[in-house]
């Protein structure tokens, strides 16, 4: 048995969470460790924080807004968004994150996941990769963003970063990113079925019923939620009793 | 009250020390001796590879200082690659020799990786008494079926059933998820992770360190 993790994304820009459909036409949404908390005392398993334009400005600039918010908040924290050196993690972990997600410097040197498992541990490494459908079962893998394709098929991606010693993989489905209708479900279904480390699905949910869709009918293990929340569309609580006591679905209370 | 946090530069750390703030208790991090044994309360924290632990635990002479320590019968807490380095030794790639305060060696979770079934253990899971009751331990008010944070692939093989705490369940196979052997505790879920449930083992740890002080 294993229990599904509900986790908050908050996609950061200029010390604000942003929400954008695509992954572009950001807007603000809120204060940061004003929402991290909130989603925290709802009782939500784990939260990420994505520095939404480290990419092209080549920083990340989260180490403030973690450390704040390690001071109230007791479940484990990813970071990611611009993390291209080993000195990058230790920045992150030393501001009291568990995890970094790693997309762009992974896919231009896939060595460097390599090199991070083995100095800071696999569960320390979650390899974050966005996808966009080209064809029907397949799906290219963009950098920066959402903005460069790579030529990379996702699910080999998605093999190769296994066997590199990513602990987890990040899958956000581009299509569906901000769109609120619903995670891509074939695509969650290929990839947790073709590795063996846990997957965290991201991208499209809009409801509660889109989330208990990408739970029952793939094989993913944890499930990263920004609109539903930032929007109240639910709170974490609500969310929650809704998939244990009406989809039967294991989740902690 | 002094707890020290042992630095041996493995782990996240500031969440460790945020979990003590968080009840006024100031924790201190240290790799110095004196330090170390003067404190009410130690911490062993730690993620990753046992022998990338163990490596730098010897490298910094700490291994001695520690079992100094728990000579004086101050309490103790391992927390996940803390836990396991507490034992005898691990089977983690090398056989690797572990500071051998519990009997017992760390085993790779029995569990055929497969699509089903994932490893690393990543995720909330619930601790059930084994042996020990739970009153007056780091889980005393804590109840049965509670969920905590894991993040693990070895875990803890003890010798003595009467050193297990409380055992959990991935997939069937059970293991053990924390242990007590008089004041040397190790859990192999993260309490500075597992939200309110977390910070009050947190709690019950500095409740022992204050009536053994």
């Amino acid at each position: 048995m294993n229990k599904i993790r509900i986790i908050a994304r908050l996609d950061i820009k200029n010390d604000y969470v942003i929400k954008g459909i695509h992954l572009e036409g950001l807007r603000k949404v809120g204060n940061p460790n004003e929402m991290a908390i909130r989603y925290y005392n709802q009782g939500v398993d784990e939260i990420i924080f994505m520095d939404a334009v480290a990419a092209y400005y080549d920083r990340n600039s989260l180490s403030e807004i973690i450390e704040m918010t390690c001071k109230d908040v007791f479940v484990p924290i990813t970071v990611g968004g611009g993390i291209r050196k080993i000195e990058d993690i230790q920045t992150a972990l030393n501001a009291g994150a568990d995890k970094t997600a790693i997309n762009t410097a992974a896919v231009r040197n896939p060595n460097f996941i390599k090199e991070a498992s083995e100095i800071f541990g696999s569960q320390c490494i979650v390899a974050s990769i966005d996808a966009k459908k080209i064809a029907n079962n397949k799906w290219e893998v963009y950098v920066d963003n959402g903005r460069e394709p790579t030529g990379k098929d996702v699910l080999e991606w998605a093999k190769e970063v296994e066997s590199l010693g990513a602990g987890e993989i990040m899958i956000t489905s581009i299509d569906k990113e901000g769109t609120k209708r619903g995670y891509d479900l074939e695509l969650n279904k290929l990839i947790s079925e073709l590795v063996s480390i846990p997957i965290i699905s991201s991208g499209g949910a809009g409801s509660k019923e889109h989330i208990s869709d990408v739970i029952k009918n793939t094989n993913i293990d944890a499930v990263s939620i920004a609109s539903v929340f930032h929007y109240n569309i639910e709170t974490v609580d609500s969310l929650k009793e809704y998939l244990i006591n009406e989809k039967k679905i294991q989740i902690r209370l | 009250m002094k707890i020290v946090v042992i630095d041996y530069g493995i782990g996240n750390v500031k969440s460790i020390i945020n979990s003590f703030e968080k009840q006024n208790i100031k924790a201190i991090l240290s790799r110095d001796k004196q330090v170390i044994l003067e404190a009410d309360g130690l911490i062993l924290p730690g993620v990753g590879a046992f022998s990338h632990g163990m490596n730098n635990l010897n490298k910094y002479g700490l291994v001695p200082i520690i079992k100094e320590y728990v000579k004086t019968e101050k309490p103790l807490l391992g927390i996940c690659l803390g836990m396991q380095m507490l034992f005898e030794r691990s089977e983690e790639f090398l056989n690797t020799e572990g500071i051998g305060l519990i009997k017992g060696s760390v085993i790779k979770l029995p569990i055929e990786s497969s699509n089903k079934i994932k490893l690393p253990h990543i995720s909330w899971n619930e601790i059930i008494p084994k042996k020990i009751l739970w009153s007056n331990t780091i889980l005393d008010d804590i109840k049965v079926n509670s969920n905590m944070y894991f993040v693990h692939t070895f875990v803890g093989n003890p010798e003595n059933d009467k050193d297990i705490l409380s055992i959990t369940k991935y997939h069937g196979v059970e293991f053990c998820s924390s242990i007590k052997k008089n004041n040397i505790y190790g859990c192999q879920f993260h309490p500075e992770k597992s939200a309110e449930t977390g910070l009050y083992i947190i709690s019950n740890f500095i409740k022992i360190c204050r009536k053994i002080n």
